[in-house]
């Protein structure tokens, strides 16, 4: 059963590892320091989630979005595929290629589908993006046995239960090569792994790695359901990937901004602040309140065109940060960034609540006539 | 009716002297305004009346030697569930006199308290407890509406904040002091609330009765309350307030209004309600300006249009059964805050019937309410603020946690002034110097004390709602606000579980 | 662009034992290999062990009740030395979280910084950060009869630095900036009740707990921190009496027993 066993816990949670590293010239390259890096910290993870989220693998498609599905069985798969035809133009079906590898078992049935929103459904809706949010949501809480895991574009998350070297070896990111990747360790405290539950967690372009557990859970939930987020996975780290999206595409705040929300000021540094700043932040701790991030964490969130690393307020997660030439490091511990790069001297602990925001420095033309990394459709390549 | 009837009633408490102990100081005879006690020199005893005895204990807590006990009467009629000691007593009390039954305070029948059937959580391992002690806990709330999104433009680095908040409340804990008015509490009552608020951070309420030109100076800390008899409002009154009270109904007694006795109407009180000296107070039932949602509305406006929209403005209605559509029209009338009373809220005087059996417990209209309005995305626009049997910081927690953004306090306030609950506010002879317009009796609560047990009160609660905060792992108030997933039920039908939004303990 | 990691810098593992000396590559060693090799060499009396491409292996130097000298070249892991009983540590580069966690005894020299909770509950020993510390150093640090713990941090440290405190003492010596280090950590001390912070610069009243008091340090209190002002100095070739001419403030508890009021009984 996809969804694994069905606990009735509020949530679970997990300690992790989380690590991220981004070419700012977008530049793209290889997962292996990701993996060496991820695998580095194997102390912090325990076998039951590992998972990547890697830009610019599909700039064949850059313009689709690429939904990476994971399904039960083949009815799942039927009724989604007839779905998704129903409100997409699909460009694209095939499996996702992995191979059988130790430590990696009873995968679902991976694939992907590389969709353009029909007109004749999508020009009703004033925005796309959130026409695509809704068909997600749509899927993942409507179809028994069938979950999209990745949804953006030009990019795609790879995850599943076993350790993230082992996931990674799973399905082949040899082979693929990106300008940021980011990478996650999991150790839950409950369930069995679901497959759908390892990290990263995506919608559209976002994608978050988290380490930590969110008290505060239960009310941000409840809040971003007021907006149409429906939150299936009884995650923390979902309840942030659509917090992000909320804050960021469809209210507009800056990067800082969004920041300041999830990981506030305290009122006393608000108080000292200066004129405008206090009437911004008291502002966004006012209205935004539901979605302040209690709780230990530290997260890895990412976009097209940036990495962040953010710590609750108080930083009682770590994170550290390093940056070498074009390369930024983001990492739970400082020795793999270290590890992977040798000639690295530039490392920071950012404060807590303070983003951390690795950018793409020039905006690079993503070169077109890239060797194709979409291989041609093979049923049944899962195991 | 005839004046010599012949009454049935047996006295409610009997009062036990030990005459070894007692040292004939009067001090008894002296503290009770209900002329129970007295000395008799020629047989160098003190009596007692025990008819008359209300149970306040204030003469056994002045006792200096500890010699009196006061207890409920034992005398019972003969076993039977349904024909209960109170049951006869209420109807011989209308046999005798012809009268409704008048009570104070809050229902004190025994519909199930929810607050204790709820437990809360704690981290454990994965997350770790926070220590309010050191770490910072943060507890200051804002009441008022709040935007679905912020606008915020930034020049050359500079934030610009483009959405304008509407006014707030800031609470530096999120308790307040419930509508209790000048009247029904005497004036030094009056300022001990208001000082205790100013001190603490947070309001009081000044009820419908108006406010002394004596506490306009803390009128930063003051929400003004507008009720149907609109007693004392005028444009100083509505002027000085922090916020501003439209008050519907109120737990103790929905679907009434209320009356002040003339012989209450003091010189003072006269000059605060401006009514004249001796009149009855009358508090219509409805607002005659009201008799519908838009009506109300239109009342809100009027309030924030002669205020220049600088105020928040708050309606109070009482828990009813259908609280979540009300507050639904509440909030889309244009209330910044919503206060709910529930069936165990306090007052001065209410019909005993419609105290005990009309309203519903607090728990289940708050739940009710927070989720009509996240159900219809709205939740935001109006704060939430819950009245009606808080007794402990443990209710506040709990409360904030089904989804308030405060509470309001009453009946807890006034014990910590001293009330003993005895419930007979309405005879105006408080022994404590509470509920009462005798300077004889009011000069016995001096409100520098007052004013220092709020405070101690409110600063022994949110230490403790830090505490537990701390042990949930949270260390901002509005991080449970809503989060219902830190309760649990105890002993609760799915029924009851459902409607509260929790689980029941162990899953 | 392709990157290769290069797994096998050496052999792994490989143990040269020159003298009383011994030599480890620790590169792709995990944790309890790595700390078995250290603890056997350590129980043989070795006196120096050189430990190479060191990559968050946790743990080291933990179990050890010797004075044997670890000389670590990389980035050890979390828990450097936690609850160490006398080796003498050195890191060539920076540590990360939990440095001398419930340490009793023996010498930390980081020459770099460390990351969060250095010397959290340390009762013992001496620490010695060249450069600054992450959040919440020092944190619960106690002193029990002679065991008296010494925390000295070159730089400066972020948030809650000394929290809990009951003994001890902490050197903050602010080097590294321009002009007065003027330091930016919040909630220092807070729920301070007993030893003492030394910090050289200023801080505002704002950024203490309410627990903690401060003064300037007098010349009678540098005579208290001077000998580990000068160790630091030996240690990370600076110049002592430099350090000491400047200012320092002193941090001590307002009361033994701060929160003897919250209760009501
Ligand atoms: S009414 Fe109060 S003061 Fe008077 S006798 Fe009864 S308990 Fe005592
Ligand atoms: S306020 Fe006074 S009269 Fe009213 S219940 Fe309390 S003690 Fe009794």
């Amino acid at each position: 059963m996809l969804r694994g066993v069905n606990f009735r816990d509020d949530k679970d949670f997990s300690g992790c590892s989380i690590f991220g590293m981004m070419n700012v010239r977008g530049e793209k390259f290889n997962g292996e320091p990701v993996i060496t890096a991820i695998a580095n910290m194997k102390e912090r993870s325990n076998g039951l989630g590992g998972g990547y989220a890697v830009y610019g693998i599909y700039p064949q498609y850059s313009e689709l979005y690429c939904f990476h599905m994971m399904y039960d069985d083949q009815k799942a798969r039927e009724e989604t595929e007839e779905f998704l035809k129903g409100v997409f133009e699909m460009e694209g079906a095939e499996v996702i290629p992995t191979r059988s590898c130790e430590g990696v078992d009873d995968p679902p049935l991976l694939w992907r589908y590389f969709l353009q929103p029909r007109e004749s459904v999508a020009c009703e809706e004033e925005d796309i993006d959130d026409f695509v949010v809704r068909a997600v949501m749509h899927i993942n809480v409507g179809i028994e046995g069938a979950f999209v895991f990745s949804s953006g574009k030009n990019m795609g998350v790879f995850k599943g239960v076993g350790f993230p070297e082992d996931i990674g070896r799973f399905y082949r990111l040899e082979e693929y090569e990106g300008y940021i990747w980011v990478a996650h360790g999991r150790f839950p405290t409950n369930t069995q792994g679901w497959w759908g539950g390892a990290h990263p967690f995506n919608i559209l372009d976002w994608s978050v790695v988290h380490n930590g557990e969110i008290s505060s859970y239960g009310i941000n939930r409840r809040y971003l359901e007021m907006f149409g987020y429906i939150c299936t996975l009884h995650t923390d780290t979902e309840v942030i990937a659509y917090a992000v999206d909320l804050l960021v595409r469809r209210h507009g705040l800056s990067i800082e901004d969004m920041a300041r929300v999830l990981a506030a000021p305290l009122w006393t540094e608000i108080d000292r602040m200066p004129a405008r700043e206090r009437e911004l932040h008291t502002a966004l701790r006012q209205t935004y309140g539901s979605l302040l991030l209690n709780g230990p964490f530290s997260v890895i969130i990412s976009n097209r065109s940036q990495m962040i690393g953010l710590t609750d307020r108080i930083r009682l997660r770590p994170l550290v940060a390093g940056r070498n030439g074009d390369f930024m490091y983001i990492s739970s511990e400082e020795a793999p960034m270290h590890l992977v790069d040798d000639t690295l001297r530039d490392t920071w602990i950012p404060q807590g609540g303070v983003p951390i925001v690795a950018e793409m420095e020039e905006t690079v033309e993503v070169p077109e006539a890239e060797e194709a990394k979409v291989l041609p459709l093979r049923h049944g390549d899962t195991a | 009716m005839y004046k010599d009837l012949k009454s049935y009633l047996l006295p409610q408490y009997l009062i036990e002297r030990d005459d070894y102990r007692c040292i004939r100081c009067e001090v008894c005879a002296r503290q009770c305004a209900f002329e129970v006690h007295w000395y008799d020199e020629e047989e160098d005893a003190v009596f007692a009346d025990e008819s008359k005895c209300v149970g306040c204990l204030r003469c056994a807590t002045l006792c200096p030697t500890n010699a009196l006990v006061v207890r409920p009467n034992p005398t019972q009629p003969p076993p039977n569930a349904n024909w209960t000691m109170e049951v006869l007593q209420n109807i011989y009390k209308q046999a005798e006199t012809g009268g409704v039954l008048l009570t104070g305070m809050g229902c004190d029948k025994d519909y199930p308290i929810y607050w204790d059937r709820i437990v809360l959580d704690a981290s454990q391992v994965t997350n770790p407890s926070i220590d309010p002690l050191r770490e910072p806990m943060e507890l200051r709330t804002y009441l008022g509406a709040k935007p679905d999104a912020l606008k915020v433009s930034r020049k050359g680095g500079r934030p610009d904040l483009q959405t304008k908040l509407t006014p707030q409340l800031k609470l530096e804990t999120p308790i307040m002091f419930s509508a209790i008015s000048y009247g029904a509490i005497s004036y030094n009552a009056c300022e001990s609330l208001a000082r205790a608020a100013a001190e603490v951070g947070t309001y009081y309420n000044t009820g419908e009765g108006g406010l002394h030109r004596n506490l306009y100076k803390y009128g930063a800390n003051t929400i003004c309350q507008v009720a149907s008899g609109r007693f004392g409002v005028h444009a100083d009154y509505l002027e000085v307030a922090a916020a501003l009270e439209i008050k519907i109904g109120q737990g103790a007694k929905p679907g009434i209004g209320g009356h002040l006795p003339g012989e209450k109407v003091s010189a003072e009180i006269s000059r605060t309600r401006m009514i004249p000296k001796g009149t009855d107070a009358l508090s219509p039932a409805p607002h005659h300006d009201i008799y519908s949602i838009e009506d109300l509305a239109q009342l809100i406006y009027a309030l924030k249009e002669a205020t220049h929209w600088e105020k928040p403005v708050s309606v109070k209605i009482a828990a009813v059964h259908n609280s979540a559509a009300i507050a639904s029209g509440m909030v889309r009338a244009g209330a910044d805050i919503i206060a709910l009373d529930g069936i165990r809220g306090g007052t001065g005087a209410a019909p005993t019937m419609i105290r005990d059996n009309v309203g519903i417990p607090i728990e289940l209209a708050l739940a009710a309410v927070d989720d009509r309005l996240r159900q219809e995305g709205i939740r935001n626009r109006a704060s939430i603020v819950v009245a009606g049997g808080i007794r402990s910081s443990a209710d506040v927690i709990k409360a904030i946690a089904l989804g308030a953004d405060a509470v309001y306090i009453g009946t807890a306030a006034l014990v910590a002034l001293g009330c003993h609950v005895c419930q007979k506010c309405y005879t105006g002879k408080c022994n404590w110097g509470i509920a009462t317009q005798d300077p004889y009796l009011s000069k016995r609560l001096n409100p520098d004390v007052g004013a220092r047990r709020l405070v101690n009160l409110l600063t022994a609660w949110s230490h403790e709602i830090m505490e537990m905060l701390g042990g949930m792992g949270i260390n901002a108030i509005e991080s449970l606000r809503g989060n219902r997933l830190r309760l649990r039920g105890v002993g609760l039908t799915q029924e009851e579980l459902d409607i509260l939004g929790i689980k029941h303990a162990g899953s | 662009m392709r990157i290769e990691v290069d797994h096998h810098a050496g052999l792994p593992g490989v143990f040269m034992r020159v003298g009383d000396k011994v030599k480890i590559n620790a590169r792709q060693l995990h944790y309890r290999e790595l700390n078995n090799m250290i603890k056997n060499a350590a129980l043989e009396g070795t006196e120096e062990i050189v430990v190479d491409n060191v990559y968050g292996q946790r743990y080291i130097g933990s179990g050890i009740r010797r004075p044997v000298r670890i000389i670590l070249h990389g980035i050890p892991g979390n828990d450097l030395g936690a609850f160490m009983d006398g080796p003498h540590i050195v890191v060539d580069r920076n540590a990360q979280d939990g440095v001398g966690n419930t340490m009793n005894n023996g010498t930390i020299v980081v020459h770099g910084r460390a990351g969060d909770i250095v010397a959290m509950g340390m009762r013992g020993g001496k620490i010695f950060i060249r450069d600054s510390v992450g959040y919440r150093a020092a944190i619960h640090m106690k002193e029990y009869r002679k065991f008296r713990p010494v925390l000295v941090i070159g730089g400066e440290t972020q948030d809650f630095l000394g929290e809990y405190m009951a003994g001890g003492l902490v050197i903050v010596l602010g080097l590294g900036g321009r002009g007065k280090r003027r330091f930016t950590a919040r909630h220092i001390g807070t729920g301070m009740h007993g030893g003492l912070i030394f910090m050289r610069g200023e801080v505002e009243e704002h950024q203490l707990g309410k627990e903690a008091a401060v003064a300037p340090a007098d010349e009678e209190d540098k005579e208290i921190i001077r000998p580990f002002v000068e160790e630091y100095a030996a240690y990370f070739d600076k110049d002592a009496e430099r350090i000491l001419e400047g200012d320092f403030l002193k941090l001590y508890a307002k009361s033994h027993r701060p929160f003897g009021g919250l209760y009501a009984y």
